[in-house]
């Protein structure tokens, strides 16, 4: 499948080389270990494998065939034909990294957007190419943090309200430094920022907050962000873009360096991957960014150009002396995020933004008005998501919301023991006030014995 | 022709792609917290169509030519894959619905699973590593995690070949494990001495990449191994180049520990410019218990009348997450989709229709281009890009004048121990007809360097740009588009 | 290639120079034809700290390229040279004079017995 070879080409192309069969050229191979039966199965036609593979999706219900309110770091947004459409041409998705200018200025280009983009909606000076996710763009603030003060500050301070998996990713990647200490997302310390704020010390190397918080609030930080500042910390925030269409930008508030999940913008949810983490800094952290960078340049003739530029800090040079290991960037998945925003253009993209947000709000506003339910945090502003409370155990609520076609939303007490009977939902654009209404007709005939 | 960036082409007033307005009563967001300004550009959706299309003209990729990177596998990426994982049982799917609803997904990275631990001969597989440098991250805190697990927290060594790929000694870095570059022998192997003398109670471990990045399978593999072994540590396998050995060789079969596989590389998923990429990692029984958490597993056996259920379990001594949710699912099902259609004969068919036009390629050339390590190879070799009698050309110059013969380069200035090594790899979805006129030019690049030596100083002529101003980039860096902000 | 006659080498292409105690810590004219066009240094120290030979002092970065400067004297980092982090060329025009990377109040001068003297250091780098 897939090879042209046809049997004189063998023959013709053995002959060259110099041996009677292809089997002679894996000689090298230790005789006991070559040739091993595997146990797969019979191949199949294109024909064949479609028809497999549709099998396979089928048994998977989907954000089309429910109503969904999931969130938690996952967005289900329309995503424009035109992203999709230009993704699938193959001089942008079969090229490979471009570390040939002259023939990349396409995919160049691209990334330089893109990094110009995310500049734009975060408030900073500098992106790179991207992170593989959220998550690892979270892990990749605090080997950042912990570098720039030459491992001399051993504290990070996250944020019990910053997603659980970024926290679990983050104490992955940090589990072999033995001297960092990664604090502040305990039980105790809780969710009030304040708590937060009292543990910033001469020894923080980093406070990472998320904005809007894991739970959707929109939280002020100026008091943190000053606090930290003070004590020569570094604040890395981990924002939702969709967010951004509305609310004041990251640089604009003193953080110092702005990460996230790009998968809002245009991406499928595609049961968790591929997806992108972008990642942004202020100029003074310039030299200390991970990953890749595509700069402006011109070639010998004078013409305007792009390349790979600051190379020398990466892995393939570096080596173990190179502060991350990452030789890749989400290419594709930053295409779709920089044609995502460019058809929707800042008026669509500030649609978008409202659309969730007000959605969100009636949403929240008509589930507090039933009988049972409360809606958590009723003092503090939110986005697009919020916690409800509920008065049975949230397993039965979420299975009857199914039993109705619903994905109800995602259940809290597993990463949050103080959120007992709890569940957050998340509103997007695509949600109608139709759908809300039979949300609420649905969850109005709980039976609450 | 120069294109204008998106923001040069922005307009203020102009509307691409627009949503309804809202059917529920509006209110207002507290002021204290609303943005100034969106500087996003302002464009018409078929303005920005005609721009990206315009930009994907500038790209060199698989589509349109020979692409033959070593190191990389550029393969074709079967069109399949992209109507498969789209589906929308797929690719509308959230990774937190009930897993009674993602039962698809589960199956399909239950079997992915097992065919790659098949495939390469191990007993378990995570799917969760976003790319082959994550992979070796996963892999080599795995090693970690296993020696701190049985007190032996001396073992801090991680022994590199010279020949490695730079992420090797990167990742080992990260976890504070110590780089100790291990030599290669003259025929290109694994040097034993060295291995042996570097061998004691402080090793954590070897990492290996086989074939190596010369294109050469180590002809001691089974002896490098034992020696490790003997000595307590364990061994890593960068399967980077698993293209050679497709039905052909497992390594586990000859007691590698822990293996990534870069499924955009030997499984045909597309490189997508720079990413993503998609690499899960392989391990012996021994090291299941410190896999990712979480990974797929049948949570319910089922019988007769029901199905199994698959869902997530936990492996107990895990080294933890390594990203948000479970791996690039999409590229998962890309691979699913090609391993699938070649089943055992196909992989095999793969593997030797690569390494028979690396053979086929390597001996056409190397009466031209110095061979360094001349033995049979592997689905990639390494070639000298520099002649004593014209000095001044170098491997750089050849690649650039490749691509005024629409190829794209061979990789060069690596492995480093070649020097101005260019490091070819066809690949086996390449006709005899291509490698010919590669061959061809190759040759005739040769020539030109000694009758016409500026033409290759000077190249590429037809590219979108010529050769571009690195140190200015660096220099004045512009890293940020400012067009249009005040 | 300039080897200045007055001064100490290590293999790994660092010079040194002591004056009254204080050691001058640079690269040399190889190293920095070596890299080609530097374009960043990044110290690995700040004023004050206590540092020992063979600690890693400084990565220069060149377009294509990176290298580790590592202290060939121990001792007392009493100066960085702003000029070479805000003018990274200054290390090409200049490696002997304008573009030194620190001052070290040196602990033990008897490390200089182990360095290589002018003509061992020119030597060394005709051989490679």
């Amino acid at each position: 499948m897939f090879t042209p070879h046809t049997k004189n080409d063998v023959e013709v192309m053995l002959k060259s080389i110099g041996a009677e069969k292809i089997e002679d050229l894996f000689k090298v191979i230790p005789e006991q270990f070559r040739y091993p039966d595997l146990s797969l199965a019979p191949r199949l036609t294109e024909m064949e494998a479609v028809a497999e593979l549709e099998n396979i999706a089928s048994a998977n219900g989907t954000t089309k065939d429910f109503l969904s309110f999931l969130g938690a770091g996952a967005y289900d947004h329309y995503i424009p034909a035109a992203v999709d459409n230009l993704l699938q041409r193959g001089e942008f998705y079969t090229a490979y990294t471009p570390y040939q200018p002259e023939i990349s200025q396409g995919t160049l280009q691209a990334i330089f957007e893109f990094q110009s983009l995310i500049c734009r909606l975060t408030g900073m000076d500098v992106s790179n190419a991207s992170h593989y996710d959220g998550a690892t763009a979270a892990a990749e603030a605090v080997i950042l943090a912990t570098g720039h003060f030459r491992n001399k500050r051993k504290k990070v301070l996250l944020s019990r309200a910053l997603n659980p998996q970024y926290r679990q990713t983050i104490r992955t990647y940090m589990q072999t430094d033995e001297t960092l200490q990664i604090l502040g997302d305990d039980a105790e310390t809780g969710t009030n920022i304040k708590n937060l704020i009292a543990q910033i010390d001469n020894d923080t190397a980093l406070v990472m907050v998320q904005y809007p918080d894991f739970f959707g609030r929109i939280i002020d930080y100026k008091e943190l962000i000053e606090t930290a500042h003070a004590h020569g910390a570094l604040v890395a925030m981990a924002v939702n873009p969709t967010a951004l269409g509305l609310l004041t930008p990251p640089g604009d508030l003193g953080a110092d360096i702005a990460l996230g999940e790009g998968q809002p913008l245009g991406i499928p949810l595609s049961f968790g991957g591929p997806w992108l983490g972008f990642f942004a800094v202020k100029n003074a952290l310039l030299r200390k960014i991970a990953g890749r960078l595509v700069g402006e340049t011109t070639d010998v003739e004078g013409k305007l150009a792009y390349v790979l530029t600051l190379t020398a800090r990466e892995q393939h040079i570096r080596r173990e002396k190179a502060s991350s290991n990452i030789c890749s960037n989400q290419g594709l998945m930053t295409l779709a995020a920089t044609i995502y925003l460019s058809v929707l253009g800042k008026h669509g993209f500030k649609q978008v933004s409202n659309l969730c947000y007000q959605k969100a709000h009636y949403a929240a506003e008509q589930i507090a008005s039933i009988d049972g339910f409360e809606v958590m945090f009723p003092e503090t502003p939110f986005f697009h998501e919020f916690v409800v409370k509920c008065e049975q155990p949230v397993d039965e609520l979420l299975e009857h919301l199914l039993e109705h076609d619903i994905f109800g939303g995602y259940k809290l007490e597993n990463d949050y023991p103080e959120l007992q009977n709890c569940f957050m939902l998340a509103v997007t654009e695509k949600i109608s006030r139709e759908d809300i209404d039979y949300l609420c007709d649905v969850l109005g005939e709980v039976d609450h014995d | 022709m120069t294109e204008p960036t998106i923001f040069d082409l922005s307009v203020p007033g102009r509307k691409g792609v627009t949503f309804p307005e809202p059917d529920v009563p509006e209110i207002a967001l507290p002021e204290a917290f609303l943005r100034e300004d969106l500087p996003i550009p302002e464009m018409s959706e078929m303005d920005a169509v005609r721009h990206f299309s315009s930009l994907s003209q500038k790209n060199y990729a698989i589509d349109l030519g020979f692409y033959p990177l070593g190191s990389c596998t550029m393969k074709y990426n079967p069109k399949v894959n992209e109507v498969t994982s789209r589906l929308p049982g797929f690719a509308s799917v959230h990774p937190l619905q009930p897993i009674e609803s993602v039962q698809g997904s589960l199956y399909l990275m239950y079997e992915l699973q097992n065919m790659l631990a098949e495939i390469a001969g191990f007993a378990g597989v995570t799917l969760m590593p976003a790319a082959g440098a994550q992979g070796e991250l996963t892999g080599t805190l795995i090693i970690k995690k296993y020696h701190a697990d049985r007190g032996d927290h001396q073992r801090t060594r991680m022994l590199i070949p010279d020949s490695a790929h730079g992420t090797n000694p990167a990742s080992s870095a990260m976890l504070g494990l110590d780089i100790v570059p291990l030599p290669s022998d003259e025929r290109g192997n694994v040097n034993l001495d060295a291995l042996r003398e570097l061998c004691d109670d402080r090793l954590a471990g070897l990492m290996l990449t086989n074939p190596n990045t010369l294109g050469l399978f180590d002809e001691n593999v089974v002896e490098v191994i034992k020696i490790v072994h003997e000595a307590g540590g364990l061994v890593y396998g960068d399967g980077a180049n698993m293209n050679a050995l497709l039905g052909v060789f497992r390594p586990g079969d000859v007691g590698i520990d822990v293996l990534h596989f870069n499924l955009h590389k030997t499984f045909s998923t597309p490189h997508g410019g720079g990413g993503p990429g998609s690499g899960p990692v392989a391990v012996q029984k021994h090291l299941l218990p410190f896999l990712p958490d979480p990974v797929v597993g049948i949570i319910n056996e089922g019988d007769d009348d029901e199905a199994p259920l698959y869902g997530f379990i936990h492996p107990e001594k895990s080294i933890g997450r390594v990203k948000t949710f479970y791996g690039h699912f999409g590229v998962l099902v890309r691979a699913y989709t090609y391993i699938s259609m070649l089943g055992q004969e196909g992989l095999r068919d793969a593997a030797e229709k690569a390494v028979l036009n690396a053979n086929y390629l390597q001996e056409k050339l190397k009466g031209t281009y110095t061979l360094p390590y001349d033995r049979v190879c592997m689905h990639e070799f390494v070639l000298e890009g520099r002649w004593k009698d014209v000095p001044d050309i170098h491997a750089l110059d050849i690649a650039k004048r490749l691509m005024d013969y629409k190829f794209h380069p061979p990789t060069n200035y690596f492995p480093l121990i070649v020097p101005e090594a260019l490091m070819i790899e066809p690949t086996e979805t390449e006709n005899k007809e291509t490698l010919d006129r590669f061959v061809d030019v190759m040759l005739k690049i040769a020539e030109e360097a000694r009758t016409n030596p500026q033409l290759l100083k000077d190249a590429p002529h037809n590219t979108p740009i010529r050769r571009a101003d690195e140190l200015k980039a660096a220099r004045d860096l512009m890293l940020c588009c400012s067009s249009g902000l005040e | 290639m300039l080897v200045p006659q007055e001064i100490k080498y290590q293999k790994t292409d660092e010079w040194v120079k002591i004056v009254n105690g204080v050691a001058t810590i640079g690269i040399t004219d190889y190293a920095q034809d070596a890299l080609s066009d530097v374009v960043f240094v990044e110290f690995a120290i700040d004023p004050d700290d206590e540092v020992s030979a063979g600690d890693s002092l400084a990565t220069i970065e060149s377009v294509k390229a990176a290298a580790e400067v590592v202290f060939p004297v121990s001792g007392k980092v009493l100066e960085v040279n702003q000029t070479v982090i805000d003018t990274p060329e200054t290390l090409n025009s200049s490696p002997y004079e304008e573009g030194w990377l620190v001052k070290v109040q040196v602990a033990d001068e008897s490390e200089m017995d182990s360095l290589l003297d002018a003509a061992a250091y020119d030597a060394y780098c005709k051989e490679r």
